[in-house]
Formats: structure tokens, sequence, C-alpha cells
């Protein structure tokens, strides 16, 4: 790790000035930075921990909308979440219990992994995302592997979730690293239903639109029976070709729809 | 169990209360005053030319208090190899230099260019981030195939080709081996590839040097399995300190699974740099750093052909295999392929005909060494892959193939150079099948296939050697070492007993189980022994812990000692009690003389000998301490039948492991406890290889599998409960003990159980797929499945 100062704000004004200036970082619950830091991979003047913001942090709910403070950890969210069991299953699936009880949302949707678990679900339920300065809907937010709408120095400070009638989070965990292979989130609104793809594409979270469609119309595992998923843009590592995963985001879908309750 | 706590009695591991409370002294606990700290600079490319290794502005940072290049390593020795293989054509292998820092090239991702000592490692590393370098890459040749053709770049500019050498084994054998296979009823092949592993022990590897100028002696502090052999290596071959300078500790050891059996460039750097800057110079390495320093292992490319008659007796064996040296010789690497692998090639069967080749090669990728098994794993695996196919053919029960063949009578002359002197491989098959219970697996297959899984079931048997001597023999097959182990046994005054071994536990339970053995010899309790080991001032010179050779030949030493000391205290019981040094017998700690009700304590006599009041001095010298050295006669022979059942997912092909059950044959045991925790640790590991573990490089030699992202090791949830026995004993009939050893068994044995069954479940579900490589991935089952 290279030299740094951290402070400590306990109000989001203070954070935001602090975010201000250049070279200024902000640290959630350090689960992806400290590392990155550890490794000499990033090199900030100034960690701005946004921890102590006793504002950042908690569960409400708000007539049909869940919502859930950017510090809030993913072990909270699993406890917590109660409202929108689908969600707290996902947080429950996060990493181990040390990286549960430190990691927060907010860290995990601005560090937008491309196989991580939140995304997923904010993608398909049309969540928004509330930030010091604006509030920028799902699928406006995200941009690509490790980027998203987010400008230097903006804060997440809530994710306002519309409780779906049926939802579920059905996980396809990469061998080593237990993050998604292929992560797949199915909601049903009244308005329809949305399936957003997480671990699978080169370009980051998804939405996958034909199933959407087929599931909207039939909401039943065999719906999406006659369709394919291209393996274009789709990753290919160690762990798996873009045909493998293509197969998986099937197979996930149809996982998720017969499990949804 | 014994009451007494001794040989037989499941005693709880006595170190583990310091280990689970945090008081472990490990060797990044160590910290001297005063002490500095190296960061090495290592190359990120897997080949290239060192044109300049700039170090003026580095050395101006602050905290910098000196930085080495290969310069500072003129007239130092390489780091030696500790094994001279000969090839089939009389010739010795190729054997480079392999230097403490690199001298004009870089030979793989890893490899240490530099080396800064600074107040602090941070300071370290920055100073290293400002050294200016200037590297010509060189095309890699990571593929061993590759690495093989005409005209491929060298990874060694001064040898011949990538080729290290190319043994046959047994050579003479090997028209008499084409012939019967030419000949055969039916031949049955398979290609494979043992992959690469990365050991990954809990605790990386850390070293310390300290010297000190007033005595001129060095002491070096270090992670390792046998703190002697490093003596040994770095003292004379490497830094040129003799022995009685140097003092090298490997307090307690997180782990070590061969991978801190060799002796690293880190050890003598640290050593040599606390003199050169005169003050203590510390290295911890980085999870980063051990996966691209830390020996690795396996990494074997292997056609095996086995001939068989109409009724499946196996007629003749053959193997052709690339093995991967990586880019140097690391310490015991060449003889991982040959010595520990092809001697094994018989397995449990009586094969008259057996011919082994192995070709050595040069590649630009991390050393590869012993890794938990060494040699053994890869010759059990090709070996019980190819009868599960050869049944298949062939239309047989597998276990009905193997029984036919099963060796019988012992002692058994194998045709590759070893003599088994004990085993019943039907009795070990005898009790999987009473465990296993087979006939039970058609409704557990029905049952797993009305939950939409295809189920398996793989079986296996397996032969280990452990404790690999005599030092004669293994010094005619290319050993530069010994192979024996010592032990001192110290009676003190009042009795307790204090035991310097020569064998180290880096997670064994050596301080449970060798005290165990004297309390049983002696008849105190156990809690009156402790033993020392891992410093090469307190211990008589000793080889280590490796190749399951602990309790084999560490505990004979111990024996050896013991038995010294007990006829020396009767001698001294005999005095005492006024009667013939030939009627004393010793029991539940008390001398008594037979026939007669005289009886003298354990501790009379033990304090007798320290205060000589009443001693016969003329006779004896007081004191009461012995040492003896153990150089075994033969290898030890563990032997066992595995099964694994399986639920393949045919939606991804992901594989779960249901049950594991495991009937060893280790002979004569110590400790049950630390036996079944023993085999169920190599199980694990087994299972990480079969399903899990795989270190990839890509064609430029970049590590793709360089941390624990995508490195999977097994966790807990990947684990079945085992069902282990070792209840089936053969004892060996050459070591004291009657014991065999215990530590590499399940790593040995489980991953041809686990492979053969996935291979079974895909059958079942009437996939025409004869073998998949490790590590049966999801991905990789599922992309067999689509054919
Ligand atoms: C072993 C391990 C396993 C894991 N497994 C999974 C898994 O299975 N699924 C999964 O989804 N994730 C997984 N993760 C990642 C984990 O969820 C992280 O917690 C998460 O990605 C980052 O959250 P954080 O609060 O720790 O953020 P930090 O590491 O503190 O920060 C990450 C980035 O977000 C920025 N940031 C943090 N908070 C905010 C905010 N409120 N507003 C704006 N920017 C902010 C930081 O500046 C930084 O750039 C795993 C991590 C580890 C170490």
């Amino acid at each position: 790790m290279y030299e740094l100062n951290i402070t400590r704000p306990e109000t989001l004004a203070d954070a935001v000035e602090a975010l201000g200036h250049d070279e200024a970082m902000a640290l959630g619950g350090g689960q992806t930075l400290i590392p990155t830091l550890k490794q000499r991979l990033a090199n900030p003047e100034t960690l701005v921990s946004l921890t102590g913001i006793a504002e950042l942090s908690g569960i409400s709910r708000d007539g049909d909308m869940l919502i859930i403070g950017g510090t809030t950890t993913h072990a909270e969210v699993a406890s917590g979440a109660t409202d929108y069991p689908a969600l707290a299953a996902l947080a429950g699936g996060i990493g181990d219990p040390a990286v549960r009880n430190r990691g927060t949302i907010g860290g995990s949707l601005a560090n937008d992994d491309p196989a991580a678990c939140y995304p997923a679900a904010v993608l398909a339920s049309g969540a928004t995302i509330v930030t010091n300065t604006r509030e920028i809907a799902a699928d406006d937010f995200f941009e690509g592997m490790f980027t998203t709408a987010l400008h230097d120095g903006e804060i997440i400070t809530a994710v306002r979730f519309p409780i779906p009638q049926k939802a579920n989070y059905q996980k396809f965990d990469q061998p080593a690293s237990r993050f998604a292979l292929v992560g797949v989130f199915v909601a049903q609104t009244a308005d329809g239903v949305r399936v957003a793809v997480t671990g699978a594409s080169e370009e980051g979270v998804f939405r996958w639109t034909d199933a959407e469609a087929a599931l909207s119309a039939d909401f039943s595992p065999t719906a999406v029976d006659g369709l394919n998923v291209s393996a274009d843009n789709l990753i290919g590592d160690l762990h798996g070709t873009p045909e493998y995963r293509a197969h998986l985001v099937k197979v996930m879908t149809k996982r998720a729809v017969a499990a949804s309750g | 169990m014994p009451a007494d706590g001794g040989i037989g009695a499941s005693t709880k591991r006595r170190e583990d209360v310091r280990f689970l409370t945090g008081l472990g002294n490990y060797t990044d606990d160590i910290n001297i005053h005063n002490q500095a700290y190296v960061h090495f600079l290592r190359s990120d490319v897997a080949h290239g030319k060192l044109n300049r290794v700039d170090t003026r502005a580095a050395e101006k940072m602050p905290g910098v208090i000196r930085i080495f290049t290969s310069k500072d390593f003129e007239g130092v020795g390489g780091i030696p190899c500790g094994w001279q293989v000969t090839d089939r054509f009389g010739e010795p292998m190729q054997e480079p230099k392999h230097p403490v820092l690199a001298e004009g090239f870089v030979r793989h991702v890893g490899d240490p260019i530099a080396a800064v000592v600074a107040e602090t490692l941070e300071q370290a590393r920055d100073a290293a981030e400002a050294i200016e370098m200037d590297i010509s890459e060189l095309p890699a040749v990571i593929d061993m195939a590759a690495a093989l053709e005409d005209g491929a770049p060298k990874v060694h500019e001064e040898l011949s080709s990538n080729l290290c050498y190319d043994w046959g084994f047994v050579e003479e054998n090997s028209a008499a081996v084409a012939d019967a296979i030419a000949n055969a009823a039916h031949v049955t092949t398979l290609e494979l590839r043992n992959q690469r592993l990365v050991a990954n022990p809990m605790e990386a590897r850390v070293a310390i040097g300290d010297y000190n100028r007033a005595t001129d002696e060095h002491t070096l502090y270090t992670t390792s399995q046998n703190p002697h052999v490093i003596r040994l290596l770095m003292g004379a071959f490497v830094l040129g300190i003799p022995e009685h300078k140097l003092h090298v500790i490997s307090p307690d050891v997180g782990g070590g699974f061969g991978t801190k059996i060799f002796h690293y460039a880190e050890e003598a750097f640290c050593t040599f740099a606390a003199k050169a800057v005169n003050r203590p110079v510390k290295w911890a390495a980085t999870r980063s750093e051990a996966f691209m320093s830390d020996g690795q292992g396996r990494d074997h490319v292997t056609k095996i052909e086995l001939a068989l008659d109409k009724d499946g007796h196996f007629l003749a064996l053959r193997t052709d295999t690339l093995a991967n040296m990586g880019a140097y010789l690391s310490t015991f690497a060449p003889s991982v392929p040959t010595w520990l692998h092809g001697t094994l090639m018989a397995g449990n069967y009586k094969t008259p005909l057996i011919y082994v080749n192995v070709k050595a090669v040069f590649t630009n990728t991390v050393p590869v060494d012993a890794y938990r098994g060494a040699g053994r794993p890869e010759a059990s695996f090709q070996l019980e892959r190819v009868i599960d196919k050869a049944a298949r053919e062939l239309g047989m029960d597998p276990i009905e193939l193997r029984r036919k063949n099963f060796i019988t009578e012992f002692p058994y002359e194998t045709p590759v150079a070893v003599a088994y002197d004990t085993g019943d491989y039907n009795a070990t098959m005898d009790k999987l099948i009473e465990m296993a219970d087979f006939d039970g697996f058609e409704a557990r297959r029905e049952a797993s296939a009305k939950k939409g899984k295809l189920r398996g079931l793989g079986v296996n048997c397996y032969i280990e050697a452990c404790g690999i001597a005599p030092s004669n023999l293994v010094g005619q097959l290319g050993a530069r070492a010994g192979l024996y182990e010592s032990a001192t046994v110290r009676v003190n005054a009042t009795g307790s007993i204090t035991v310097m071994t020569g064998s180290h536990s880096h997670g064994q339970g050596h301080e449970t189980a060798f005290p165990q053995v004297i309390a049983s010899m002696i008849g105190i309790d156990a809690d009156q022994v402790d033993i020392v080991h891992g410093d090469t001032a307190k211990t008589p010179m000793g080889m280590g812990t490796y190749g399951s050779r602990s309790i084999a030949v560490g505990g004979s030493a111990m024996v050896r000692a013991a038995e010294k000391v007990i006829s020396k205290a009767k001698k001294i019981a005999a005095h005492l009690m006024e009667a013939s040094e030939g009627d004393i017998e010793l029991k539940d700690g008390q001398f008594t003389v037979a026939g007669t009700d005289k009886s003298v304590a354990w501790g009379d006599v033990t304090l007798a000998a320290y205060v000589p009041h009443n001693y016969p001095l003329e006779d004896l010298e007081p004191g009461l301490e012995e040492t003896a050295f153990y150089d075994p006669a033969n290898f030890t022979y563990p032997s066992g039948a595995y099964a694994c059942e399986v639920e393949v997912d045919p939606d991804t092909g992901k594989v779960e492991i249901c049950s594991f059950h495991a009937a060893d044959d280790f002979g004569n045991i110590i400790n049950p406890m630390i036996v079944d925790g023993q085999v169920h640790g190599g199980i694990g590991q087994g299972i990480g290889q079969a399903l899990l573990e795989n270190c990839v490089y890509d064609s430029d030699g970049q590590l793709l599998s360089a941390s624990f992202m995508d490195y999977a090791m097994p966790r807990a949830d990947d684990l079945p409960f085992y069902d282990v026995d070792h209840s089936c004993q053969t004892p060996c009939t050459h070591n004291p003990l009657g014991v065999k050893g215990c530590g590499e068994a399940g790593a040995i044995g489980s991953p041809p159980a686990v492979v053969n069954a996935v291979v079974d479940a895909l059958q079942r579900a009437g996939h025409d797929i004869t073998h998949i490589d490790m590590p049966l991935s999801p991905a990789r089952v599922w992309s067999a499945m689509q054919g």
C-alpha cells in the first residue's frame, strides 16, 4: 500500500467536501478497495470512509419501495430485507461472513464488477440509485465492466427497490472466487418480467429481453425453452467458455423462475 | 484405547492448544531488534534478456539500506539441485545454473531480479518501483511438446535443448514390453494430463537472516520442512558457510505439502544480506509471490498402454511421460518423475513387464518439484485410470479385474526395482466393499435420477512408497543426500524425557505421536515426554519430514535411541537392586528383578544416573542420554482401496461428491485419530486436484491462476464427510515399529476414485466419454457431455 490519509466524516456534507479534492476516494467496506490498495493498483492521497455516516446506513420501507442506505452491509441486507426475500437471499450468498459484514451495497454497485451479484438485483428490479446529487435509473447506471454513470466524487446514498410480486436470484459459482460465473435475477412485477444476467458478459450486467418477453407472457420455466442466448461478447476464461456461460444463462433463468416466490 | 496414552491411543494433539489459541510461534512472528525488510523485484515477463538494471535512483529513495543485484553474487554458488538423474544413455541430466538473483536472463514470471533492503517494507517496495530496467523480451516456451521441438527457443542458452533428461526404466525391458504390447489380445491406451498444482500451505514462506559479528555466526529462520538440509545445501553449495557457523531454525511451520522442502533463493539472499548490511533482514512472501515462487507440483503429460490377455491378466505396461521441470531444477525435482514415479508403476498388480519413459522438460514457468505424494499420485492416477478403462473395454467388473491381477504373495519383487515387504490388497478391498455398501448403489442411483442427477461410482487401489531409503541405494540413484533420520533421547534427572528428532512437524502431530511411542516403551505417561525439532543447534543432523517418512524413519531412530537408553537404565537398575542385568525387566515405569518382588521406579534410576552416589561408576558413565541414526533397509509400502460416489448435474456439469470411503493399510498405528486426520487432509487435497485446482499459464508464460480468485482451493463444502478405516494392518517387516506412514496416501488414492466415478456416472447416462482431464470443473464436464 502506498502512504495515504484516511478521514472518517460523520455527515454526508463533510464526505462530499472531502471527496471534492483531487486524489480522494470513497471507502465503503473496503472489500474490493483494500486489496487493490495492498497490491498498489490504486494510489489515492486520501480515503474518505463513508461507514461513519449514520444517515447512509439502514433499511426502510416506503410504500411499495424498499430503501437500502448506501453503506448498508451485505449482512444487514441478508437479515434485514425481509420484505424482499430474493434480495436478502442474494446478499446472504455474497462472499463469506467477513465479506458480508464489511462489504456494502454502495461499494458493490460503484465498483460494478462484471461478476458481482447486486447489479443483477438492481437491474432486474428496476431499482433507482440515489446519490448525493441525483437519482439514476438502473437502466442508465451500469455502463460496462467496472464502469457506471457515477461522476468522480459522487456518493451512492441509497438504492430504492420496487418490491416485485415474485423474484429469485440463481447464482452459479465460479469455483475459485465464488463470485457469479453466471447469476440470473428474475423479477415479476405488475408491468411484466425483468431478467438481469451477471457474470456472463464482457459488457457487464445485462437484461435478457427475449426471456423477459417470453416470461411476461408465461411465467414458467418452460417459457424460455425455445430461446437461445448468443455467446457473442460473453466472457471466456479459465472457468468457462462463452458457450458454457450462454448455456448457463438459460439454465439459471429457468431455475430462478421455478424458485420464484 | 490404552489407558496410558501410549501406542494406539487417540490422544488429542497437544500442539493444537497453542495453534488454536494464537500462541504458535511462526517465522513471521519472529522480529529481531533492528531488522530491515527485503522486497524482491521480480520479472513480469516469462523470458527476457536483462540488458540493464539501474539502481542508482532507487538507492537514493528514503529508507533504502542497500539494493542487491546479481553483481553482488559474483563468486557465490547457484541454488543447487539435490538429485542427479542419469538418462537412458548413461549420461547425466542437463543441469543449468540457478542464480540467487537473475544473471543476464529472466526465465519465468516471478524470477527475482533485484532485492531492496530498506528500513520498512513499504520503503523497499517504493524503491523497487524506482529501479530502471531494460529487458528485451524473448519468446517463451510453455508447452512441453513445443519446448522439445527442433528450433524451439531455449530456456537456457547454454544447454543443448530444453530436454533435461530422457529416462528409461527399466531400459532393458523396453524391447520385451514393446513385443508384449504388439502381441497382446487387448491393449488399452489412455492419454492424460496430471495438471500443475500450487501447494498453497496456509502459511506463506518467510525467511529472516541474522548475523552476529561477535561470533561470526549466521542464523536463518525459515519456513522449512528440513532445516538441516537447508543448512547443508545453502552453507556448502551457495554461500560457503561451514555448518558450525550456520544455524537454521524452522519454528512452527504452517503446512508444507512438499513445497517447503526445497532450498530457495530467498533463504540464501536473507542469510547473505544480513552480513552484508550487518542488520537482520526479513522477507515474508505475499500470497501473490507464493504463486510465482513456491515450487509447484505435478504437471505430467502421459500416454499409458496396458496390455492384457483375453482373460484380463495384465501382460505389460508402457508409459510415455513429459514432466515439466519449470525454468530451473528445484532441489529434488529430477527425482519426482523418475525414482518416485517409475518405481511405483507396478501398483498393486503382478504386471510382469513394465517400461516407463520420462522426458523432463525445461519451460519458462515456475520450477516444479515434490508436492504431497510427489510422483506417486501421478503413477497411481494413470494406472488406476487405465485399468478402469480396460475393465469397461473388456466388459469386466473393475473390482474383479483388479483382484485378478493383485499381488498376493509377499515379499514381492516388482519389475520396476522395488520389493514390497508386506500387504494384503484383497483385505483392503474386502473392507472397502463392507464400508461402501456397493449393493445399495443402484437404489441410490435411482434416487439421484429422481432429482435429475447422474450418479456414478468409482473404485481404485493405490500403493505408495514411504520413507525413501536406504541411503546407499538412493546414492546410486542420484541422490546427493542421505535419507536416514536421527534422534537423541535425553532423560532428565527426575525421569522426564526430551527427544530431539531430525523429523520436522509442520502440522503432522509429531509432538503428540512421538511421545506416545516412548510412553509405551518405558511405561510412563506421555506427558512426561517432549519433542524438540526444527533447530540445527538443538537436534542431531536430521533429514526432515516429507515422503511420509517421519514415523517410519524418524520414529525408528527414536526407538533405537530409546532402546539404548533402556539398556543403560537396566544396568543402573541392576546395580541399585544388586541383581544381574539379564534379570531386569521394565514395565509400567518399574524395573523389577525376574522372579523376585524387588523393584525400583524409573525416576529412581534416572536420578541415580545424574546423582551417581550409588552408581557403578567404574563400569558406566553417569547420565542417561543416547543418540541413534537410523537408515532403513527399504521403503515402506502402504496401500489401500478407495471408493467415491458422485452426482453430476447434467444441466451445469457440476460434480458433487456424495461419499468417500477409504480402506488403508498403514501397518501398525501409533495414534489413530492423527492417522484419520492425515487421510482426511490427503483426500481433501486429492479432491482439490480432481475437481478444482489448476495452475495455468498462457502462451506468453503469464500465470492466469495467480491468486485465489482464479486458483480454486477446496473448501469445506466441496468435501464430503469421509469414512476412513485402517483396521487392515500388515506391519512393515523392516522397521522396529512395524509402521508404514500415512501422510500422502489420501492425496495419492483419491484423484482416480473421483475421476473414475464421474466417468462412470456419464457412461451410465449414455455418454461415450472415457476420460476427462482434471480438474473436472463444471465447464469441462459440461463440454465433455456436449460431445
Ligand atoms: C473474498 C471475497 C468474495 C466476494 N464475493 C462476492 C460475491 O460472491 N458477489 C459479489 O457481488 N461480490 C463479492 N465480493 C465483493 C464484495 O461484495 C465487495 O464488498 C464489494 O464489491 C465492494 O463493496 P465495499 O463496500 O467493500 O466497497 P469498497 O471496497 O470500499 O469500495 C469499492 C469501490 O466503490 C467505491 N465506493 C464505495 N462505497 C461507495 C459509495 N457509497 N458511493 C460511491 N462509491 C463508493 C470505492 O471508492 C471503490 O472504488 C467479494 C469480495 C471478497 C473479498
